[in-house]
């Protein structure tokens, strides 16, 4: 890119910093129990300031409150906004980025910030503007410029309830501008997958529908964990496999807790466990706190689906 | 009975590199640094070496080691695996090599950025289908995946099965670190450390807290080996290789051996202490001075089991008076071991234990050292070796 062109795009972007991109407005809708609800649940946020009416009464506050990062949740449009929206400053800046090239977009981060809390019954109404643009970056995704909004939420009373700050990276495309051309390509983490090859693929397989199988002998019946494709008791490479009623008991255990790797849960337990059949397996504990998990414990386990790509047994006390 | 190699090898030079948190250098530069000064020691020209042994982990080849010190041709090269396992394996493969005449004169030599370049805290992971893959395959889903988590899932149970405490421990962790606050080339060097430090540091992989575990290490250590023939002519007295032996139990894992009917022990590291003290015909009362291979603390305590310092259980009560200290019973890790001086994968734990029978440890302890202990890493495949003077 030429100076001359890097002037022209910074001419127009930077005309938009302070510019309004939603004038003070009203949420459609008050706060309300109902929507408190589904998000707590999407959320897995159980606690009980949020819908427990008789926790609430004998807590310090003594009404539930609305979570207080719903704040930006209840200005939101609705299905309405499948018909489009309006134009504002905020579309219009990235028109002239995608104008100029820089057509790809990153959200980098949300910052929000709490003054106030509010209750069922409230209304939040909600102002945003274009706070800032940065100078041209270099970025791993690719050149382009970072640019904040700035929205504000205040209650009917006009008290201040939070701020939320959302940075977005506008940038040229380098490489395989279709994965990145959409925000909700934006890879998650998920866990060390495990090689498959052909003395453990059928396992792995069986895992991912719900199986935990154990390798048996077919001559000499004896069972065999991990897989192997010869029996040490007789040499037979004859096997077959029986499913694990996943019944067992905790032989040692350890808490990870350094380093944290990405695409695991923290707190993180794994232990030993000797299963019901008789061969020791190796699985996270969950479902209590760490420092219950002890050796003798019993534990049950489940097949679930850890993460996107991941199906794992997991046990939890019996 | 195996082989008898006692006497047959003598260990002529040693060295080490510095050791940092970030060489600035290529793992191979440290490697012919560590050669270099190993050669330099022993009073012999490159061209002397003929033969080569390493760790399968190191990324240095023998011959590109070769070419860049000007070693010439080699008649031998031989590799170990298994992690830290492969400490005296390659002493016992240079041993085995100067016995039998495929080559005179061996170095050992393991370097690795193993800080700034690939950490094993980093844990295991891959796409490739070998064996020893579809092996980590077992515990990586799970999270079970650096070797601070592989040694307190035994440490868990061995304390359970012992009632050995976090003291044992302790004394482990402190009596090598202040060894190493002696010592200017550990990283504890001039440093003070006490039980309070010790428990406010952050948890790894419970019971392991940071003091439990090695320092992620740069650097280089090599040692030479060669003839009692060729080793009476040379600079430096000769210590010789009274006894070696490396071992892989029934049903072992690379450090998730968790399917044995009692796993909280390292019946590989039995074995080998009893073929080492067949072999020198010695027993565990002619031991004056160890170096125990120390990743992790708890690890030291299982070898003084192992090698028969004390009973399964009681290595607890045994190092809690003192007995690895300079004046203790037995003295060990006198360079502060791979907790404070640096982790080389127990290669600076041979330099060491030859420093300890020369009598030029830093910490060298008031009584004669006839005979030193030295071994290899465990929950792996492993061994030991006890060296002496040469006669």
């Amino acid at each position: 890119m030429t100076t001359d062109e890097q002037k022209a795009i910074e001419s127009e972007i930077y005309a938009f910093i302070g510019q309004e991109v939603y004038p003070p407005t009203p949420a459609a809708d008050d706060i309300n129990e109902a929507m408190i609800r589904q998000w707590a649940e999407i959320m897995g946020d159980n606690n009980p300031a949020y819908l427990d009416k008789d926790w609430a009464a004998k807590s310090i506050r003594g009404t539930t409150i609305s979570p207080p990062a719903m704040m930006y949740v209840w200005g939101q449009e609705g299905f309405q906004v499948t018909k489009g929206r309006a134009l504002n400053a905020m579309s219009n800046l990235v028109s002239v980025f995608d104008k100029h090239g820089y057509t790809g977009v990153l959200g980098t981060n949300v910052k929000q910030e709490y003054f106030k809390e509010v209750n069922p019954g409230d209304n939040v109404t909600i102002e945003m503007i274009i706070d800032n643009i940065s100078e041209r970056k270099t970025t791993g995704r690719g050149t382009g410029y970072f640019f904040e909004t700035l929205s504000t939420f205040t209650d009917q009373r006009g008290e201040k309830v939070g701020t939320q700050r959302f940075k977005v990276l506008k940038f040229i495309p380098q490489e395989q501008p279709s994965a990145v051309a959409t925000e909700d390509k934006l890879d998650v983490p998920t866990r060390i997958a495990s090689p498959r090859g052909h003395d453990n693929k059928w396992w792995w397989e069986a895992c991912d529908d719900g199986k935990v199988l154990i390798q048996r002998c077919k001559s000499c019946q004896t069972l065999r964990h991990p897989p192997r494709p010869m029996c040490g008791e007789c040499q037979s490479m004859e096997w077959d496999s029986i499913e694990s009623t996943l019944d067992g008991e905790i032989l040692s255990h350890t808490e990870i807790h350094h380093p944290k790797i990405p695409g695991y849960q923290y707190p993180l337990v794994c232990a030993v466990i000797k299963l019901a059949e008789g061969t020791n397996f190796v699985a996270n504990i969950i479902g209590c706190s760490p420092s219950e998990v002890h050796i003798g414990m019993k534990v049950k386990g489940v097949l679930e689906q850890v993460d996107e790509k991941t199906m794992l047994p997991q046990f939890y006390p019996a | 009975m195996i082989a008898n190699v006692k006497d047959k090898a003598v260990i002529v030079g040693i060295g080490n590199t510095t050791f940092s948190k970030d060489s600035g250098v290529s793992e191979l530069s440290l490697a012919v640094q560590a050669v270099k000064a190993a050669i330099d020691d022993a009073g012999l020209k490159p061209s002397d070496i003929d033969g080569m042994a390493t760790f399968t982990m190191d990324n240095n080849d023998e011959i590109e080691v070769a070419r860049a010190l000007g070693v010439g041709e080699l008649t031998f090269y031989g590799r170990s695996h298994y992690g830290g396992g492969a400490a005296t394996s390659c002493l016992h493969q240079a041993t085995m090599a100067i016995a039998t005449g495929m080559a005179e004169t061996v170095v050992v030599y393991r370097a690795l950025n193993g800080r700034s370049g690939h950490r094993f805290s980093g844990g295991v992971a891959g796409d490739i289908t070998t064996a020893d893959a579809i092996h980590w395959g077992w515990y990586m889903p799970y999270g079970l995946l650096t070797p601070a988590s592989w040694v307190a899932m035994f440490t868990q149970r061995w304390m359970h099965n012992t009632g050995v405490s976090k003291d044992a421990l302790f004394e482990v962790a402190h009596s090598t670190r202040v060894y190493g606050a002696n010592n200017p080339a550990a990283f504890f060097y001039g440093r003070n450390f006490d039980r309070a430090e010790y428990d406010a540091a952050r948890m790894i992989a419970d019971p392991l807290q940071l003091f439990d575990c090695c320092q992620e290490s740069d650097g280089g250590s090599a040692v030479i080996v060669t003839t009692p023939e060729r080793a009476r002519d040379l600079k430096q007295p000769g210590v010789s290789v009274l006894g070696v032996a490396q071992c892989a139990a029934d049903n072992q894992e690379q450090m998730t051996s968790f399917y044995r009917e009692e796993f909280a022990g390292i019946p590989e590291m039995e074995t080998a202490a009893k073929n080492v003290y067949a072999m020198s015909g010695l027993s565990v009362d002619d031991i004056d001075a160890a170096v125990i291979y120390d990743a992790f603390s708890p690890i030291v305590l299982w070898q003084l089991e192992a090698w028969g310092f004390c009973g399964y259980g009681e290595s607890g009560d045994f190092v809690k008076d003192g007995a690895l200290r300079t004046d203790g019973r037995l003295p060990t890790n006198t360079h502060g071991g791979q907790l404070s001086e640096a982790y080389i994968h127990g290669v600076n734990g041979i330099v060491e234990a030859t420093r300890l029978v020369r009598g030029t440890s830093v910490n060298q302890p008031a009584k004669t050292v006839n005979h030193a202990l030295v071994t290899s890493g465990v929950g792996i495949p492993t061994g030991g070796a006890i060296l002496g003077k040469m006669d």
